[in-house]
C-alpha cells in the first residue's frame, strides 16, 4: 500500500502528534504550516492522500482543496473544528472526499486514511455502461459518448458502486459502507454532495440527471426507470 | 296679559299661538312682570308730549311676546322631530351600536360631536336671547310709533265739539267725518285700523273707518280687557288716559290672514264716545320672521362650520398621530426603518421627532443585539476550533499512551485508562455546551431531508444497544411495516433518539426499554418506554432542564453530561415538533418525540399517546385517577406536557393529551404494533 501522507496543519503540536500516529501505522507524514506553501509542498511530496485543516494562515484550507482538486484527483480527508453544515458541505463541495470532526480518535483518522487509500489491486477487466456513460472498471475510466470524463477516485467508485447493479437502489447509509467504507451510518451529506458532483461532471443536465438518479425518500440509483 | 295672550291663543295661527309659553316668560327678567297682569296700563298717562311711560311698558309686553313666540317654535319644531325618531328608533338603535364603537375609537369624531352638541347650544342661546332683544327692540319702536299717532289721533277728536254732547241723530256721520279726518291725518302708516265707541248710553259700534274699507270689523273684535278698562275709566270720569294691548283680531280687512295681531289702544272720548285705534304688527312680524329664519340659517351654517373646522383642526392632531400609531405597528412588526416626517417645530413635531429617536434608538439596540449574536456565533465557532484542536491532540496522545500501557507500571497505566476515559467525557462535555451554546445564541440551523424516521432509530440504537447488553436488558423496537418518511434533520432526530435510548437504558434498571414508531397524516412519532425508577409528579418537566438530576445522591453511572435532554428538547424544538415525558414512581416512563412530516408544518396532534396502555389498564382506577384523560385540571401535573409547537401556549391547557388524541395514538396503526400492550 502506498503511504504517502502530506498533513497540512497550522498546530504544530497536532501536526507532530499525526506524525507519530501515521508514522506508527507505517505511513510517510510530510508536513506543512502554511496554505499558501501547501501547493509547493504538495507538487513536491507527490503524496497519495492529503489531511486538509480547514483554518489555515494564508490560503484557506478551502481555496487549498479547490487548488489540489484542480490538479489531481488524490484523496483528500479535511480536518474541521466545525461541523457545522454550512462548513463541511463547502469543505466537501470544495472537492474534499472525506472529512473528520475534531477532536477524534488516532484509530478513526487511520480508518478514514486506508479507505480513502484502499484500492482493488488488480481489477478484472470490466466494462460498465449506464445510458451513455461507458466505464472501464480496469483502466479507472469513464467516458460519456467517446468523450473521457475526468473523474476523482472517489467519484469513480461511487459511480461503479451504483452502475455494478444497474436499477437497484441504493440507501444513502449502504453507498456510505460501500464507498467510504464506514461500519456505521455517518454523515449522508456526504453521499449528497458527491452525488452532486459526480452528476456535474457525468450528466448532460445536472438539474435533470439520467444516469444517477435520486429515489426520494430511499437513496439514489443508476439509470433511468 | 296671560288671559288676554290665552284667548288669542286659542284662534291665533300666527302671532297669537305664541303666546302659549310661560316657562319662556319666567326665564327672562325684561319680562318680569306679574302674571296677573292684563297688559292694560291703567296708570300711564298718555299725553300727547310725552307717552314714553307706557311705551316702556308696551316694550314690557313686547318682551313677552317675543319670548313666547321662540318657546313655542322650538317645541313645534321638535314635536314632528320626535314623532320621526320614534319611527327611526329601531334604525337609530342598531345604528348605535357601531357609533358608540367610533365614538369610543375615534377622537375626531368625538371632538366633532362634542362641537357639534356644544356650539349647537350656545347658537341657541345666543340666537334666543338676540332674538328677544330684536322683537323687544322692534316692539317698542312700533309702540312709540303707534302711541304717538293715538295721542295725536285722541287731540283731534277731542277737538270736535260733539263729543262733549251725548249722541244724537247726526252723531254717525260726524264719527265718520273724524275717523276720516284722522285718517288724512296720519296716513302712510299702514293698514291701521280706528273706530269710536257710543259707551253711552248703551254700547253701540259706531263706526270703523271712513268707508269701512280699513279698520276694526266690529266693537266685538276689540278685547273685552280694553273695552272695561276705557269703561271703567270713562266712569271715573279719567280723560286722556290711553290703555292698549296686544291683541288679535279676526278678518281683519287688508289683511290675507284670518287672524291679525296687534296694538289695540283706547281711550275715552269725552263722557258718551270711546275712540280705539289698532295697529296691526304683520309687517314686523314678517321682518322678524325673516330675521328669526336668516338666524336659524346662520346659526345651523355656523354650527355645520365650526364641526368642520373641528375636524379640520383635529385632523392635524389626529392623522399624525394615527400615523404615529401605524408607524409603531410597522415599527412592531419588524421594520425598523420606519420614520416619521418631521414638520415645523409644534408638539407634534416634538411627537415624530421623539417616535424618529425612539425608532433610532431601538434600530440601535436591534443592531447591537445582532451584533452580539453574531460575535455569539464567531465566539462558539471560535471556541469549538480552539478547543478541538489541542483537545485532538491530547487524544491521540492519550491514546498512544495507552496503546502502549501494557510497557508502563501499574499506576501509569491506570492512569493511561482514567485520561483516555476521561478524555471522552470531557469531549462529550464540550460537544453538549457548543451545541447548547449554538441553541442559546438562535444559531443553531435545521437541514431537513426526507427521511424515514425508523432508520434514523435503528442507527441511533447501536450505543444504547451496547449498553443495555452491558446491563442484560433488552432494547424491543416496535417498527412499523412500512418507511415513516418525514422531513427532518436526520443529524439532530439521531441524536434526539441517542439521548432518548441512552437515558431510557440508564434509568431502566436493567428492565427491557420499548421503542416504538408510528406515524400518521401530519407527524412521525417515536415512543421509548422504560420500566425503571420512573419519574415524580411534577419531574416530567425537570427532566428537560439542564444538568438536572433524579437523584442527585445517584451516581452517573454512565457519564452523561446532563445535557442530553435538554438538547434533544432543543432539537425537537427546531423542526417545530414535540418532546414530552411521562412518567410514574416505579412505573417506568415514557418519552415521546412527534415530529410534522413536512419541515415547517404545525403540529396537531401525535400519533402514539403519552401515557402507555398498560399503566392504564394496570391497577384501574387508582391509575386512573391521576390520568388527566380529559386534558384538564390539575392532575394533568402528572402527564409532562412540553407543547412545542412554538405559539407560547403553555401548562395543562395546551397538553394535547385530550381522549382523541389517546385514541389517535391507539388507533392509528393497527397492526403495526404501535402501541404497547405487555
Amino acid at each position: 500500500m502506498k503511504g504517502r501522507v502530506l498533513v497540512v496543519d497550522d498546530d504544530a503540536a497536532l501536526a507532530e502528534m499525526l506524525g507519530i500516529v501515521l508514522r506508527g501505522e507505517g505511513f510517510e507524514p510530510t508536513f506543512v504550516a502554511d496554505g499558501d506553501r501547501a501547493m509547493d509542498v504538495f507538487r513536491d511530496s507527490r503524496p497519495d492522500l492529503v489531511l486538509l485543516d480547514l483554518m489555515l494562515p494564508g490560503l484557506d484550507g478551502i481555496d487549498v482543496c479547490r487548488q489540489i482538486r484542480a490538479e489531481s484527483g488524490v484523496p483528500i480527508v479535511m480536518l474541521t473544528a466545525k461541523s457545522d453544515t454550512v462548513d463541511v458541505v463547502l469543505g466537501l463541495e470544495s472537492g474534499a472526499d472525506d472529512y473528520i470532526v475534531k477532536p477524534f480518535q488516532s484509530k478513526v483518522l487511520i480508518a478514514r486514511v486506508r479507505a480513502r487509500l484502499r484500492r482493488t489491486d488488480d481489477p478484472a477487466p470490466e466494462m460498465l455502461q449506464i445510458g451513455d456513460v461507458s466505464i472501464d472498471v480496469a483502466g479507472h475510466s469513464v467516458t460519456r459518448v467517446g468523450v473521457p470524463l475526468n473523474l476523482t477516485p472517489l467519484e469513480f467508485d461511487l459511480l461503479v458502486a451504483l452502475a455494478r447493479k444497474p436499477r437497484q437502489v441504493f440507501t444513502r447509509e449502504v453507498l456510505l459502507e460501500q464507498v467510504w467504507g464506514y461500519r456505521h451510518a455517518a454523515d449522508t451529506r456526504l453521499v449528497n454532495v458527491h452525488v452532486q458532483r459526480l452528476r456535474a461532471k457525468i450528466e448532460k443536465d445536472p438539474e435533470r440527471p439520467e444516469v444517477v438518479v435520486t429515489v426520494r425518500g430511499v437513496g439514489y440509483k443508476a439509470g433511468p426507470g | 296679559m296671560r288671559g288676554v295672550i290665552s284667548r288669542t291663543a286659542g284662534s291665533g295661527r300666527r302671532l297669537a299661538g305664541l303666546g302659549n309659553g310661560k316657562q319662556g316668560q319666567a326665564a327672562l327678567s325684561t319680562a318680569a312682570r306679574p302674571a296677573d297682569e292684563t297688559g292694560l296700563d291703567a296708570n300711564a298717562m298718555m299725553t300727547p308730549g310725552s307717552p314714553a311711560a307706557d311705551l316702556h311698558e308696551a316694550a314690557g309686553a313686547a318682551g313677552h311676546w317675543s319670548v313666547t313666540v321662540h318657546a313655542d317654535r322650538i317645541r313645534r319644531a321638535l314635536r314632528p322631530a320626535s314623532r320621526l325618531s320614534a319611527a327611526l328608533r329601531k334604525r337609530l338603535v342598531a345604528a348605535a351600536g357601531s357609533l358608540r364603537e367610533h365614538w369610543v375609537r375615534s377622537l375626531q369624531l368625538r371632538v366633532v360631536g362634542t362641537t357639534l352638541v356644544l356650539s349647537g347650544a350656545v347658537v341657541t342661546v345666543l340666537g334666543l336671547f338676540l332674538m328677544q332683544y330684536i322683537a323687544s327692540d322692534v316692539l317698542q319702536a312700533d309702540a312709540t310709533r303707534t302711541g304717538s299717532v293715538a295721542a295725536e289721533g285722541l287731540q283731534t277728536a277731542e277737538a270736535m265739539p260733539w263729543v262733549r254732547s251725548s249722541p244724537g241723530s247726526g252723531t254717525r256721520g260726524q264719527i265718520y267725518q273724524l275717523l276720516h279726518q284722522l285718517q288724512v291725518q296720519a296716513p302712510g302708516l299702514g293698514n291701521y285700523g280706528m273706530a269710536v265707541l257710543i259707551a253711552q248710553p248703551r254700547q253701540e259700534y259706531a263706526a270703523l273707518t271712513a268707508g269701512g274699507r280699513l279698520g276694526i270689523p266690529s266693537a266685538q273684535s276689540l278685547p273685552t280687557p280694553l273695552t272695561d278698562k276705557v269703561s271703567q275709566l270713562q266712569g271715573h270720569g279719567i280723560q286722556n288716559k290711553l290703555s292698549y294691548q296686544l291683541t288679535s283680531i279676526n278678518n281683519y280687512p287688508g289683511s290675507g290672514a284670518p287672524v291679525t295681531t296687534g296694538f289695540a289702544y283706547g281711550v275715552p272720548l269725552g263722557n258718551y264716545y270711546q275712540l280705539y285705534y289698532f295697529f296691526p304688527l304683520s309687517d314686523e312680524q314678517r321682518s322678524l320672521d325673516q330675521v328669526q329664519l336668516i338666524m336659524m340659517l346662520a346659526g345651523l351654517a355656523l354650527v355645520v362650520l365650526l364641526a368642520l373646522i373641528a375636524s379640520l383642526v383635529t385632523r392635524w392632531v389626529v392623522v399624525p398621530v394615527r400615523q404615529a400609531a401605524s408607524g409603531a405597528q410597522r415599527l412592531r412588526a419588524g421594520n425598523l426603518q420606519e420614520r416619521m416626517a418631521v414638520r415645523g417645530s409644534d408638539e407634534l413635531a416634538a411627537l415624530a421627532t421623539s417616535f424618529n429617536e425612539m425608532a433610532a434608538s431601538l434600530q440601535d439596540k436591534m443592531q447591537q443585539l445582532e451584533d452580539l449574536t453574531l460575535g455569539q456565533r464567531q465566539f462558539v465557532s471560535d471556541v469549538s476550533h480552539e478547543l478541538r484542536t489541542p483537545l485532538t491532540t491530547i487524544k491521540c496522545a492519550a491514546e498512544v499512551i495507552f496503546a502502549s500501557r501494557a510497557e508502563l507500571d501499574p499506576a501509569a497505566a491506570r492512569s493511561a485508562e482514567l485520561l483516555l476515559s476521561q478524555l471522552e467525557r470531557f469531549e462529550s462535555l464540550l460537544a453538549d455546551l457548543l451545541e447548547i451554546s449554538k441553541h442559546d445564541a438562535n444559531v443553531a440551523t435545521l437541514d431537513p431531508e426526507p427521511v424515514d424516521v425508523c432508520d434514523l432509530v435503528r442507527n441511533a440504537a447501536d450505543v444504547a444497544q451496547q449498553l443495555a447488553e452491558r446491563r442484560g436488558a433488552k432494547i424491543e423496537f416496535r417498527l412499523p411495516a412500512e418507511p415513516c418518511v418525514a422531513e427532518v434533520d436526520p443529524r439532530r432526530v439521531e441524536r434526539i433518539m441517542r439521548n432518548l435510548l441512552v437515558n431510557a437504558v440508564e434509568h431502566g434498571d436493567g428492565k427491557g426499554t420499548l421503542v416504538t414508531v408510528a406515524g400518521d397524516s401530519g407527524a412521525v412519532a417515536v415512543a421509548v418506554r422504560d420500566h425503571g425508577v420512573g419519574l415524580r409528579p411534577g419531574e416530567e418537566h425537570l427532566v428537560f432542564d439542564r444538568f438536572w438530576r433524579a437523584d442527585p445522591a445517584r451516581a452517573r453511572s454512565t457519564g452523561g453530561t446532563g445535557l442530553g435532554l435538554s438538547i434533544a428538547l432543543e432539537d425537537a424544538r427546531l423542526h417545530g415538533g414535540w418532546l414530552e415525558a411521562w412518567g410514574e414512581c416505579g412505573r417506568g416512563s415514557l418519552f415521546r418525540l412527534t415530529l410534522p412530516r413536512a419541515a415547517g408544518a404545525l403540529l396537531e396532534g401525535s400519533p402514539l399517546s403519552l401515557i402507555p396502555d398498560e399503566a392504564e389498564l394496570a391497577d384501574g382506577a387508582a391509575g386512573l385517577a391521576g390520568l388527566p384523560l380529559d386534558g384538564e385540571g390539575g392532575g394533568a401535573a402528572g402527564l409532562a406536557g412540553l407543547p412545542l409547537d412554538g405559539d407560547g401556549k403553555a401548562g395543562p391547557g395546551s397538553l394535547p393529551l385530550d381522549g382523541h388524541d389517546i385514541e389517535a395514538g391507539a388507533g392509528s396503526a393497527p397492526g403495526t404494533g404501535a402501541v404497547p400492550d405487555e
